[in-house]
């Protein structure tokens, strides 16, 4: 599905990922955990493209697909999805409204026809229940007044109308109530088709008690520093990263 | 991702091209025979020649204007051709099937299909094209209910006391150097008349083309509405692509008489000129109207198009409880400059309005939002909300507002807010990872910061407003 390999990325020419090799299977569910600052937002948007974040080494694939040779839409339309860490507002422009021009754009660049109106409200209405949003955020602007928890529910509906290949969770669970916490991870589970691939960055294994990962990764210092099964997140959260310090570097090839 | 949509910008102009349509037109030059012979070849009474002459006396002693925001080569009143109409028209049409194939081609060509728009009930259409208007639709079926709608050199001969009684009265003959140029040579433009109690059945609107080189269009625009009566107008215009600059300077009065409503949307889309200046036309406009007891104007515009726009469609709220909005859109980019606004004239008591601003600046573009809201003596309990925004798209471009307050009334209240944005890289690149192209991100992210003018326009106009801010804003990025 994903296959990162020795990759480099420079944000305002300060190497900030720096050598990372990834590799994840259909229907797998990795965990990236790692102190502030260490590069993890960095990583997922160099995989979706965003401007001032240079690739200067190594090489990303989806599905063999180049995803560096690709527009950011391009990507996009291949199946990559970034739920963001502090979505953004677009006023004016309903949730409705988006949605429909998105999954639209994406199903004609997939090949697939466009829904009918009828079918679109259909699917819009149950992503909105799904992730337990009050039908009413259908009209409202795009995250406008949004509350943080609703924001991050909101990213998730996008997920479920979009139907990606490989979805990037960038901290989806920063901010949220306990059960907003259980919604996301339902949602997110709900998913789970045994094909779908997810990269989950999160800083709690609180989350990862809902969600089962088949590996987890530490980042640091802008490359994988270690991985490991799901037990992995547990040590970390009782013991900090600092004891990480003395781990071999290069530890981080062991999900090849 | 700014390269992307600089390269998107290449796309022409949709509405560029010329009509091969063999014209008979004046030979450019302005004097009292050339007035003589517009009022001739319109068959016009003693009274509207008058008129025109003494318009025309009133303009030679007046400077042209010099506007502090607005950056463009003064014309020359004397290289220009004040009539142009097709060599087809000399004998009026009588019917869509008499008219040239060739000007029904233009139309179709602009998607204003008129053989359609016929079958298409719901919408009747005044076609102007250069001088002179082609054609009218629905005209009987509209006189069937007392509402006259036709252009106004029909209007001239044919209910002269309507024209002579409200000609001028709200735009006087010496009001500004382009209006009063306007009322001397004058050619074509609409006039409606909707009768007491009446509310029109259908939309109205005016399509004006200007397809000639080197002519300028000067329309003139009236509209009645007696007492209790209600109609909602949409006028849309376009021209061919050229280097030359030319002028377009139009006069729209309208007369709200009691408990009337005017509903008055524009879309805008004349050539714009190129990137760097050159063409393009020259649209300056006169629009206003007045209301007297508890009637309502409402002005809609989403303006586009031009190399330079100067206009402020106003409202006189002469008559207690009378109700003015004006809710506008207006997108520059490239070279084009922009400086439009409104005036509320409240003189009468509890008269309202509201100013909805949307200044959209691409490009190196300059848009300006200048208003007046003027509380006269006898204005109490009056109200105005006013709200600016404007969007930058890029750094090279400007917006500014100029919001004037003149009170002479303690107990009016006037209230206003002002907001600058710009089209973030986040907002484009959250729109772009969910599989919209630069563009397509670009106009959606522009259509909703316009979604409060847009959803006062008629359904049918609004998407096709949407539909032009689109197409203009192809790689507005820069
Ligand atoms: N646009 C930018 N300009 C300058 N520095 C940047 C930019 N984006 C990221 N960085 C720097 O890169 C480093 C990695 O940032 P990143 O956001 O990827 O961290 P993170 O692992 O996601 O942290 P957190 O857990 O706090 O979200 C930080 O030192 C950050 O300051
Ligand atoms: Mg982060």
């Amino acid at each position: 599905m994903l296959k990162i390999t020795d990759l480099q990325v420079k944000v305002a020419d300060k190497d900030i990922i720096n050598g990372l090799n990834l590799h994840i299977k259909p229907g797998e569910v990795h965990a990236i955990m790692g102190p502030n600052g260490a590069g993890k937002s960095t990583l997922s948007y160099a995989l979706t493209g965003r401007d001032g974040y240079q690739v200067t080494r190594g090489s990303a694939s989806l599905d063999d697909q180049d995803l560096l040779d690709m527009e950011i839409d391009q990507r996009a339309t291949a199946g990559l999805f970034l739920a963001f860490q502090y979505p953004v507002e677009i006023p004016g422009v309903s949730n409705m409204e988006f949605l429909k021009v998105a999954v639209d754009a994406q199903r004609l660049a997939r090949g697939a026809t466009k829904y009918s109106a009828s079918e679109f409200l259909k699917l819009a209405k149950a992503a909105c229940k799904q992730v337990n949003l009050p039908l009413s955020f259908l009209k409202r602007g795009v995250n406008e007044g949004f509350s943080g928890g609703e924001k991050k529910r909101n990213e998730i509906m996008q997920m479920i109308m979009l139907e990606p290949k490989l979805c990037i969770l960038d901290e989806s669970d920063s901010g949220l109530d306990i059960d907003a916490l259980k919604i996301v991870a339902d949602g997110i589970n709900s998913q789970r088709d045994g094909k779908r691939s997810f990269l989950v960055i999160t800083h709690y294994q609180r989350l990862l008690d809902y969600i089962k990962p088949d590996y987890v990764h530490v980042l640091a210092d802008g490359k994988i520093v270690k991985s490991g099964g799901p037990e992995l997140a547990l040590e970390l959260e009782a013991q900090g990263y600092s004891w990480l310090e003395s781990y071999d570097r290069n530890a981080g090839d062991a999900s090849e | 991702m700014t390269e992307q949509l600089d390269e998107a910008l290449s796309r022409e102009y949709e509405a560029g091209f010329v009509s091969d349509v063999e014209s008979r037109t004046f030979e450019p030059g302005l004097d009292e025979d050339v007035i003589r012979r517009i009022s001739a070849m319109k068959d016009e009474p003693q009274w509207m020649l008058d008129w025109r002459l003494k318009a025309f006396a009133l303009w030679k002693k007046m400077p042209e204007p010099d506007w502090a925001h607005l950056q463009y080569n003064k014309m020359d009143f004397q290289a220009i051709s004040y009539y142009s109409a097709p060599k087809s028209m000399d004998e009026r049409p009588k019917s869509l099937d008499e008219v040239d194939p060739e000007l029904l081609r233009t139309y179709e060509k602009l998607g204003i299909p008129l053989i359609e728009q016929q079958q298409l009930a719901g919408i009747a259409v005044d076609v102007v094209f250069d001088s002179v208007s082609v054609v009218t639709t629905f005209r009987e079926k509209l006189l069937e209910q007392g509402v006259i709608f036709c252009p106004i050199s029909d209007a001239i001969r044919e209910h002269p006391e309507l024209v002579k009684k409200y000609l001028g009265s709200v735009v006087s003959q010496k009001d500004n150097f382009f209006s009063t140029l306007n009322c001397a040579v004058f050619t074509d433009g609409s006039f409606v008349y909707i009768p007491k109690g009446t509310r029109c059945p259908m939309e109205l609107s005016t399509y004006f083309r200007i397809n000639e080189l080197n002519t300028g269009q000067f329309e003139r625009t009236l509209i009645i509405a007696d007492e209790g009566s209600h109609v909602s107008y949409l006028e849309g215009c376009t021209a061919p692509q050229r280097d030359e600059n030319q002028l377009h300077a139009a006069v729209v009065e309208l007369i709200c008489l009691d408990g009337a409503e005017i509903k008055y949307s524009t879309v805008q889309n004349w050539y714009p000129g190129d990137e760097n200046g050159k063409g393009g036309i020259y649209n300056f406009v006169t629009k206003r109207g007045i209301c007297h007891t508890n009637a309502k104007i409402s002005w809609t515009q989403v303006e586009t198009g031009s190399a330079v726009t100067w206009k402020y469609p106003s409202c006189i709220l002469k008559g207690d409880n009378s109700i003015g909005e004006f809710y506008s859109v207006a997108l520059t980019r490239g070279a084009q400059q922009a400086d439009t606004g409104t005036k509320m004239i409240h003189l009468g008591k509890n008269t309202r309005s509201t100013i909805i601003s949307k200044g959209i600046s691409a490009g190196k573009s300059n848009n300006t939002y200048r208003g007046l809201v003027h509380m006269g003596k006898g204005a109490t309990g009056a109200r105005n909300f006013t709200q600016c925004d404007s969007l930058l798209i890029g750094d090279k471009c400007g917006a500014h507002t100029f919001p004037y307050v003149e009170s002479r009334n303690p107990t009016a209240i006037v209230e206003h807010e002002a907001t600058t944005s710009k089209v973030s890289d986040d907002q484009m690149f959250l729109c772009q990872q969910r599989g919209l192209d630069p563009e397509k991100a670009v106009s959606m992210i522009v259509n909703g910061f316009c979604k409060e003018v847009f959803k006062e326009l008629p359904m049918e106009f609004a998407v096709e407003a949407g539909k032009l801010l689109e197409i203009s804003l192809e790689g507005s990025i820069g």
